[in-house]
């Protein structure tokens, strides 16, 4: 293995990070906006309002990432009163059809997650939000909403995780995001092992980067008293998770 | 066809009084299961009724029923003297409903609630806990609130722990916040949920302590507790529940050291053994 190569690649790859970022971020917060109040009707108990955020999850659960980019950016291309509209100047850019596609998809991961998260808040913790004459927005923003996101941060960790990996997806409509910038470099350089090496080595960088940020939220959320010492048990904890 | 019970009732039965509650007729049917079968009960302003009752004899449904946790089947409730409008079960709806969903919200911030399982909301320190009612609800500045949630922390003892998040509480403290919490509110009735049934013994008496500072105000409260001894020292009035109806009620007094009626005397009379 060519160590200087890999060197260089890595520093020629880097150029591709804001694009990588700006793609898994902003399909994350739009996810995220979308996935509260879909998670909320998820989670009713009026199936008339939960069945069609069902068939929504479902079919972007159930159908692989790549498929519906491609069902994005080539297929509503076909469709003429697509090409007649003003949509047509958002969908023909790659950029945009790859953050649908990344938001829609993230979206409906989240309000499933989120759906379980809101499910599992104790019925007592709304008792007492009713109690108190909170009205029921109220109720789910100021209870609801903060305990259920607590609850799930782990796996909403995964899921910021695999959207960071899957915006590599944007490099087959032409993107010059990380991995569309190595294959670009390896058409070049014809040195495969080496530059995919460097973006494995870049994407690993990144995700450790998440995973340490929301770890912190985490041990401030959900351990860390701000203005108490802590009991014995969780400074130790503490320690042994190096943070 | 019973719903009209109410209504049937002679005006001075109905009528209610200035303040405190009235409850009449009220019937909750949960699953096959039928939890209250007719309750009448009243709390005039400014008294301390105490229910008791063995499990399950649904002495804590007809306590939700008062500031509509759970919705009576039917039956008609009145608080501060006011009628809460509500439309009971029906043949062709399953489920009783909330008609005047501002009214309800107006009513349940004039009621102080305090659960079994204390129920502080997890993602808030103590006076966070305390003071989210009072700026959410009662509209007060979070400044106002904060001050409010410091001085309630300060009557059940916990000024100290203002910062402190619940998980990182004793269960004795967590209830004591809770009871701030309500108090907070500046309600005009307190509702106590068997507040010492999910404690260690040895936390019971910090929260019955508090409990009894608050009797001596001259607040309205409603208590279901299994704390026999302590109903008979705070409580003016006293009612026994059995299987979903009211078997004896009448003046502490009376109640504890007269029982009428042979399910008290049984009660009571295990009660005594338990602590002998």
């Amino acid at each position: 293995m060519d160590v200087e190569l890999l060197l260089t690649s890595t520093m020629t790859l880097a150029s591709g990070i804001p694009l990588t970022l700006i793609l898994a971020l902003a399909s994350l917060v739009i996810g995220l906006v979308l996935s509260v109040p879909l998670a909320f009707l998820r989670a009713s108990g009026n199936r008339w309002v939960s069945l069609p955020v069902l068939a929504y999850t479902y079919v972007f659960r159930g159908t692989p990432l790549l498929v519906q980019l491609f069902i994005i950016y080539y297929g509503l291309g076909q469709i003429d009163f697509i090409r007649s509209s003003v949509l047509w100047h958002v969908l023909r850019d790659p950029f945009w059809c790859s953050l649908l596609a990344f938001s829609l998809n993230s979206a409906a991961y989240t309000t499933e997650v989120f759906r379980g998260g809101i499910l599992a808040v104790p019925p007592g913790m709304i008792d007492a939000a009713q109690a108190i004459g909170m009205t029921p927005l109220q109720q789910k923003r100021k209870i609801i909403l903060p305990i259920a996101f607590r609850g799930i941060l782990p796996s909403y960790v995964n899921e910021v995780i695999a959207l960071l990996k899957a915006s590599s997806l944007a490099s087959t409509v032409t993107l010059l995001e990380i991995t569309g910038l190595s294959r670009k470099l390896v058409s070049e350089t014809f040195a495969p092992y080496e530059i995919f090496i460097a973006a494995g080595i870049l994407y690993l960088g990144l995700t450790s980067v998440f995973t340490s940020g929301f770890r912190m939220l985490e041990t401030r959320w959900l351990n860390a008293p701000p203005k108490q010492a802590a009991p014995d048990g969780i400074a130790v904890k503490r320690v042994a998770h190096g943070s | 066809m019973r719903a009209a019970m109410a209504s049937s009732l002679p005006e001075s039965q109905i009528a209610p009084a200035a303040g405190g509650v009235q409850a009449r007729g009220i019937e909750k049917r949960l699953g096959n299961i039928e939890v209250l079968r007719g309750v009448n009960l009243d709390v005039a302003a400014g008294e301390i009724l105490a229910i008791l009752g063995s499990s399950g004899s649904g002495k804590s449904t007809f306590l939700r029923c008062v500031n509509l946790l759970t919705l009576p089947d039917q039956g008609d409730i009145w608080v501060h003297g006011e009628h809460l409008r509500l439309r009971p079960v029906s043949e062709d709806d399953s489920a009783p409903r909330i008609l005047d969903h501002d009214q309800v919200r107006r009513v349940r911030a004039s009621i102080g609630m305090v659960f079994q399982s204390f129920n502080l909301w997890p993602h808030m320190t103590a006076l966070e806990n305390v003071s989210a009612g009072p700026v959410l609800v009662n509209r007060l500045t979070r400044k106002a609130a904060a001050e409010l949630g410091r001085r309630y922390l300060a009557k059940v003892g916990l000024s100290d722990k203002a910062g402190s998040y619940p998980r990182h509480l004793s269960g004795g403290q967590q209830q004591r916040v809770a009871i701030a919490r309500a108090l907070a509110m500046e309600p005009k009735l307190l509702l106590f949920d068997e507040p010492t049934s999910a404690l260690d013994p040895e936390l019971v008496g910090e929260v019955l302590r508090v409990m009894t500072a608050l009797a001596g105000e001259g607040r309205t409260m409603m208590i279901v507790t299994h704390e026999v001894a302590f109903a008979r020292e705070v409580s003016s009035r006293a009612a026994f529940m059995h299987q979903g109806r009211i078997e004896e009620e009448g003046s502490s007094r009376e109640f504890f050291s007269n029982p009428a009626s042979p399910g008290l005397r049984r009660f009571l009379a295990a009660h005594d053994e338990r602590h002998s």
